[in-house]
């Protein structure tokens, strides 16, 4: 059975940063309405709604359609880690695809700026040693038995493959983020915008060796929505909605199947690559017919191991292929050009929509100052810890 | 009064030989740190208790610098391969400095206290140091 084709119609992010004035429901808002009009269209002819905010109540979803449209279409509160905006976004194109209705919201939100440190929490003692969970601990594991903060994490998710293929040094990783850095000068809606020296990334604040603070992703607030469409039903619009939607030639998400020491140090390797073969197949291109490629920096030690994952260079030869230039704006495969979650920000939830926003951007040739020139195809890519992986390969409009 | 030695973790056994044992999947030999329901390989919901090797090669590591309220630092985090088991831990009894920890370095399983609370009961806890 031929399923339906799915576009992008509409799409928006909000500036990433602060915005001490706005909270969760008014940024999501003002991404939605914004992603609506960009779209040509309204509440109205929505038929389906996903939203995620990952540190945020139950019913993001809803609050928002109190806000914008309250018109009955069922709603899904989505939550996947760091791939919550992507799992939003293929919760749209699932109801979509399976007919329940031809046009839908997705929306991601997440208000992080000051939040600090993510995926530990602070320890107090207890004053008597009772074993706790699973692992019957007496006293909390954190610290103890390894790291469960995000950077030490990803650190080790960077030390590994070096120690798999050689060539990961700090100054390595410290140059995959002077790249991101670079890129972000030309992004305005980016937390940061500043170009950073070498030097200045290398000797910033050590957060989880190899990882400085420059070479994290950079906790901030922020929203994205897109609306999606099928193809039956655009053929119905105007020749400019035709003109402008992208369509999403790949949808994948994928979990992380069990591999010896998985449960140890999250695997976010294989569930990636699976997912890479996956889309690759069902959109019918290649990773040389890439034009650009957003994919998940949380850390400069990920964004390493993704070339990898995501087959941008041949396997074990991402050092060689960073080395190469081929991920600077200006190399053979650009890698990260809003400036990645390192400078343009990490709003969790929204971080798997505004990836796609900015493919989008540069599909319909609308990235001003940062533009990659004829770009025709690209790829968005998020990992949520625990773990999923969410990717689209996105291509420009034929008309 | 009960044991006044108690581990950490009950996967750390105590004793003349301290070692670590994991839960193995008597079907896929898939191995475990943990109480658990069922093989997260092959579903399976039989498990026997194996030893883990008290050496092993550091595979990962980070060094942790910047942590919340209650978590000393700096820390050397790691992952161990003993014998074909993933263990995480720290690596303990040398400096967390990226010229004294490197990436293949042989480490040995080493235990120390966690002190005693209120009932006079001592925890034990493990970290691997230079073998």
């Amino acid at each position: 059975m031929a399923t339906e084709d799915i576009y992008i119609l509409g799409i928006n992010m909000t500036k990433f940063g602060k915005h001490p004035d706005k909270d969760t429901v008014d940024l999501a808002a003002q991404a939605a309405l914004a992603a609506l009009k960009d779209g040509g269209v309204t509440m109205k002819e929505m038929g389906v709604m996903a939203a995620g905010c990952l540190f945020g109540e139950g019913s993001v979803a809803q609050s928002i359609q109190k806000q914008i449209g309250q018109t009955g279409i069922p709603a899904y509160n989505v939550s996947n880690a760091c791939a919550t905006g992507a799992t939003a976004l293929r919760t749209t194109i699932m109801a979509i695809k399976a007919g329940e209705c031809d046009m839908g919201l997705a929306v991601g939100v997440e208000k992080l700026a000051g939040a600090g440190l993510l995926g530990a929490k602070s320890r107090t003692d207890g004053k008597v040693f009772e074993p706790k969970g699973r692992f019957g601990a007496v006293v909390p594991t954190d610290g103890l038995i390894g790291t469960d903060n995000m950077p030490g994490t990803f650190a080790q998710v960077g030390m590994e493959y070096g120690h798999k293929y050689g060539g990961a040094t700090f100054e390595l990783f410290a140059k995959i983020a002077e790249k991101n850095h670079a890129h972000s000068t030309l992004n305005p809606l980016a937390a940061y915008t500043k170009r950073m020296t070498l030097d200045e990334i290398m000797n910033d604040v050590m957060i989880a060796y190899p990882n400085t603070r420059s070479m994290c992703s950079a906790n901030c607030d922020g929203a994205a929505a897109a609306v999606v469409v099928s193809g039956s039903k655009l053929k119905t619009l105007s020749k400019e909605q035709q003109r402008r939607a992208i369509k999403v030639s790949a949808s994948i998400l994928t979990s992380d199947p069990y591999q010896e020491a998985c449960q140890v140090l999250p695997d976010v390797n294989t569930l990636t690559r699976i997912a890479a073969k996956q889309a690759y197949e069902q959109a019918g291109v290649g990773p040389e017919d890439l034009d650009l490629v957003e994919l998940h920096d949380c850390f400069a030690t990920a964004e390493l191991v993704h070339y990898d994952n995501l087959m941008l260079c041949e396997e074990g030869g991402a050092v060689d292929f960073f080395n190469s230039g081929a991920t600077w704006r200006d190399g053979r495969l650009p890698v990260n050009v809003s400036g990645g979650l390192e400078s343009k920000g990490h709003p969790i939830a929204a971080t798997g929509i505004a990836n796609i926003w900015e493919v989008c951007h540069h599909l319909r040739g609308e990235a001003g100052d940062r533009q990659i020139e004829g770009a025709k195809v690209g790829m968005a890519h998020v990992i949520g810890l625990g773990s999923a992986c969410g990717l689209h390969i996105l291509e420009k409009s034929a008309l | 009064m009960s044991s006044t030695v108690v581990p950490h973790v009950d996967y750390l056994v105590l004793g003349d030989n301290p070692h670590l044992v994991a839960n193995e999947c008597t079907n896929c030999s898939a191995r475990f740190f943990g109480r658990r329901n069922a093989c997260a390989n092959c579903s399976g919901t039989d498990f026997r208790i194996v030893p883990i090797a008290t050496e092993g090669v550091l595979r990962s590591f980070t060094i942790v610098t910047f942590a919340p309220p209650g978590v000393p630092v700096p820390f050397t985090a790691g992952i161990i391969d003993c014998g074909g088991t993933s263990v995480r831990a720290n690596i303990i009894n040398v400096d967390p400095t990226p010229d004294k920890v490197s990436l293949g370095m042989k480490v040995k399983l080493a235990t120390y206290s966690l002190g005693k609370d209120d009932n006079g009961v001592e925890a034990i806890a493990f970290g691997y140091e230079p073998a």
